[in-house]
């Protein structure tokens, strides 16, 4: 078919942030479709915890210390992620390379705390039904944060690489935040579904 | 690289407010097509483009149009495969009490079937179609995240393998494709058949999902200039449509199969009432995803249809707004019917009053874009090729299939016939007159785009008659032996029912409708090889994928065409407005802004690489060791880390440094 040049886009930029990157919108698409799974697995908590009346079908109370303290350092790390966003937008590689190494150490620490975590729920996954939706709503978390942390390590050791000065990195710095925020945000639920929501009835 | 390179920036970086203090990624330039001979054009693309050439880069590829025509292939040898199910089934039931099939095996035979049928054809299938498609419809030189769109091909066949090999060792499920619990759990489900079933369910879908993410943002960010969302073709639409029903539903099979797995490996209990979990909860969260997959299978072959209706008919399709909003609410209507399958589970009342109303609500919507397409129809000037006497074929058989749909939508009639061949019959009429009829119209119309060669019209048409007579012979006297009593899931019946005739003739109608797969098998063969040549646009269709040659070449477009119309080759007859600028030693497309289309960066695509198929794999291996033991799940996470660092790990390329 015959063509004619109608369009001039030779000025155009190389790479953009946010929701101008396809790779942006390919990651909400993920967190779309994880969260989809989290509500799910939290709507088949609620929907046995309503079937049965005595829920907790007489297990102990877990103990919230631990996950209080990953909710908290998980809040925390919001700041400087934020921080790191800004100057993943500025193309700043020096202050980026900071906050890829602080917010690595940000997702290692809520890891080990998870580590005892687990033993605070005072219950096996295969005691009871209780028992289980506890370790599946924690461990599907605990999967997102090990998926999380080491995508930030590769990518932070890859920003101290020769190939980290370039604006397609500074994007993925900038997914790599927005990802984070929604394995805070994902958590909040699940904490309060955990460890609150039981303690009502 | 030395930091002068670093400084030899073009362009400014996008950001506006990018501050003072900040410095600049740098950008490395290369030569652009402006204003570059169409010879030359050509050299440069194909060195950018091509997919390297050895088995090694056979493996690598990443080209869209590539992996499509394997997801084709593929899925078109698992059709046939479920059909072997079928026919195997069908000698069995044509007449009583036959030996040829135990019941051991007969189980494996109907879940196989339906298994292969829903996530190994039906699903795969339509979910190519778009691969090879959207990208060209919407104007663009590859999927997005081509390597992901790679993986998701290796994932699906490997997990295909798996059921079908598991079958070969008489290992495959026997719990039928939707595996309830109880029979399906620990105590009354021994053996691996039933774990065979729920990591092959939770894998393949990974592959699904990859694609329908792929195929959204293609949509919303790699549209051609100009192509805003009112010009967007329909076929494109109904995949958005389809991809955001994916991604909403397919985790519930996901989270239902991985429970699954859970109460039968490490001894969870969440599908155990004696230890406070709940065997129903398996049905909830498997419909939730089960009747949207319906619709997943269905919407894109509205899609086809609405694009062949328009080439054939000569004008453009009636109400292409009124077939949009009607897709969105199918879409969306598609989540409310669950329940509708767990009628006979002894559910409250008004609960089951509410999905009986919007089982029938969903009507709507369809009802619309059958008007809008008669209306089309009888507005221009038919044109009666085999393409769409499939489409006829659609309307007849699922008009069909929707009548008895409303009748199961009412609780007492589904309790009624509940389990019986009246179900059988009425959703083979609803899948295979709602998307296998279409998909055999949108195989004549777009094979001449994907070969370069046109199918056999005199072949087509009796293929069409073939398939027509056989598929009603085979699946409308099941109402009737349904209505009978006849139930689904048996091997045999004893002759004193009188079922014995009319399943004789049932088989024998399958066997026809197996049959005129066997035709268009050969007719897809024959034509490839020596069909007539096709040229760019034998039907003289609208959309985009028309104005490339056929097979197109590994770019795509020589140059982004910039769209004016919702059918743009009818209203730019004489020559294609293009956009000129990229770069053409790197694989560079457009990435446009979300509603208007507006071009925004010029982004590049991912080069050929072999990690995305070493990280399917090694997600693989995972998947098959964990049947075993939960253990896999250690051991599989460092194989996995080290591919997935393979293949996001920069090489060097432009494509991953800039
Ligand atoms: C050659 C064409 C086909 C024939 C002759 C055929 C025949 C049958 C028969 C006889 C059954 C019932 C088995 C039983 O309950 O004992 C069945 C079940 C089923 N078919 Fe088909 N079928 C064909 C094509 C398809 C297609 C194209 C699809 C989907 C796209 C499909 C999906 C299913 C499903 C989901 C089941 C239910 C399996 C189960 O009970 O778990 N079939 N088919
Ligand atoms: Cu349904």
């Amino acid at each position: 078919m015959n063509q004619r040049p109608a369009m001039d886009i030779s000025g155009l930029p190389t790479f953009g942030h946010g929701p101008r990157s396809p790779t942006w919108w390919g990651t909400l698409g993920f967190m779309a479709l994880e969260g989809t799974g989290f509500a799910l697995a939290a709507g088949a908590y609620l929907y046995l915890a309503t079937l049965w009346p005595n829920w907790r079908l007489s297990a102990p109370q877990p103990n919230h210390w631990p996950g209080t303290i990953v909710t908290l350092l998980l809040i925390v790390s919001l700041v400087p992620n934020h921080m790191l966003n800004r100057y993943a937008k500025e193309c700043a590689i020096g202050p980026v390379r900071i906050g890829m190494v602080v917010m690595s150490l940000l997702g290692v620490a809520p890891l080990i705390v998870r580590w005892f975590e687990f033993p605070a729920l005072n219950i096996y996954w295969d005691t009871n039904a209780y028992g289980s939706m506890l370790w599946v709503l924690l461990g599907l978390h605990t999967t997102h944060l090990i998926t999380d942390v080491g995508d930030t390590i590769v990518l932070t050791v890859l920003m101290f690489t020769h190939h980290g000065y370039s604006g397609r990195r500074f994007g993925d710095v900038g997914d790599n935040v927005f990802y984070w925020d929604f394995v805070v945000l994902t958590w909040i639920p699940i904490y309060l579904l955990i460890y609150w929501i039981p303690r009502l009835g | 690289m030395s930091s002068a390179d670093l400084t030899s920036e073009r362009d400014l970086p996008p950001e506006r407010e990018a501050s003072a203090k900040g410095d600049v990624a740098p950008e490395r330039d290369g030569p652009r097509d402006t204003g570059m001979d169409d010879a030359s054009l050509h050299r440069w693309l194909t060195r950018t483009w091509r997919t390297p050439p050895g088995i090694i880069g056979a493996l690598s590829s990443v080209d869209h149009k590539v992996i499509a025509r394997r997801y084709l292939v593929t899925a078109f040898l698992f059709l046939c495969l479920g059909g072997l199910n079928a026919v195997a089934m069908r000698i069995q039931l044509s007449g009583p009490q036959r030996g040829l099939i135990g019941p051991d095996l007969y189980n494996q035979l109907f879940t196989m079937h339906g298994v292969t049928m829903m996530f190994l054809f039906a699903v795969p299938i339509v979910q190519a179609t778009g691969i090879y498609l959207v990208p060209l419809m919407v104007g663009t030189r590859n999927i997005a995240f081509p390597r992901l769109n790679a993986f998701s091909y290796w994932v699906y066949v490997s997990g295909g393998l798996f059921a079908w090999v598991s079958f070969a060792l008489s290992m495959a499920p026997d719990v039928g494709w939707f595996a309830y619990v109880p029979l399906s759990g620990p105590e009354y489900g021994p053996g691996k058949r039933a774990d065979v079933w729920a990591q092959m369910i939770t894998y393949t879908e990974v592959s699904s999902l990859a694609v329908a993410v792929a195929t959204i943002v293609t949509v919303f960010k790699q549209r051609a200039p100009g192509m805003s969302l009112d010009k967007i073709p329909l076929y494109v639409w109904s995949l958005l449509v389809t991809s955001f029903v994916v991604v909403f539903a397919m985790p519930a099979v996901m989270i239902t199969s991985t429970f699954l797995i859970l109460d039968r490996l490490v001894g969870t209990h969440i599908f155990n009432p004696a230890e406070g979990g709940d065997a129903l909860l398996f049905q909830h969260l498997f419909w939730f995803f089960g009747h949207p997959e319906v619709y997943i299978i269905f919407l894109p072959a509205t899609g086809m249809v609405s694009a062949i209706i328009p080439a054939f008919a000569r004008r453009p399709v009636f109400g292409h707004l009124g077939l949009v909003l009607s897709l969105i609410a199918v879409g969306f209507l598609s989540f409310g019917l669950w329940v509708h399958h767990m009628f006979a589970t002894g559910l409250p009342k008004l609960g089951a009053s509410f999905f009986t109303a919007s089982s029938m609500m969903i009507a709507i919507p369809n009802g619309v874009q059958i008007f809008c397409w008669l209306a089309t129809l009888w507005d221009g000037r038919p044109v009666i090729r085999t393409p769409l006497l499939f489409v006829f074929g659609f309307f007849f058989i699922f008009v069909i299939g929707g009548l008895t749909g409303v009748m199961l939508a009412s609780v007492p009639l589904d309790l009624q016939v509940h389990d019986t061949y009246f179900v059988v019959a009425h959703f083979h009429y609803v899948l295979i007159g709602g998307a296998v009829f279409p998909l055999l119209g949108a195989a004549y119309f777009w094979f001449p785009k994907i070969t370069g060669r046109m199918m056999s019209e005199r072949l087509g048409r009796w293929h069409f008659w073939l398939a027509l007579i056989g598929f009603n012979a085979a699946f409308f006297p099941m109402h009737i032996v349904g209505l009978w009593g006849m139930p689904r899931r048996v091997y045999t019946y004893p002759a004193e029912l009188g079922w014995g005739n009319i399943n004789l003739f049932i088989s024998a109608g399958a066997v026809l409708f197996f049959l005129s797969f066997v035709l268009f098998a050969f007719n897809l063969v024959h034509s490839a090889l020596k069909g007539a040549p096709a040229g760019d646009n034998p039907w003289d269709a609208g959309t985009l994928e028309w104005a490339t040659s056929s097979p197109p070449p590994s770019y795509n477009f020589a140059r982004i065409p910039v769209v004016t119309n919702v059918e743009p080759l009818w209203a730019e007859r004489e020559a294609l407005p293009v956009a000129t600028g990229l770069r053409v030693d790197a694989r560079e497309l457009i990435i446009s802004t979300v509603a208007e289309a507006h071009p925004d960066i010029r982004e590049k695509s991912a080069t050929p690489s072999i990690w995305p198929l070493l990280a399917a794999i090694s997600v693989g291996g995972t998947f098959l060791y964990s049947i075993f033991t939960p253990w896999a799940i250690v051991w599989g996470a460092a194989p996995i880390a080290v591919t997935l660092i393979g293949w996001f790990w920069p090489k060097g390329d432009p494509e991953d440094e800039e």
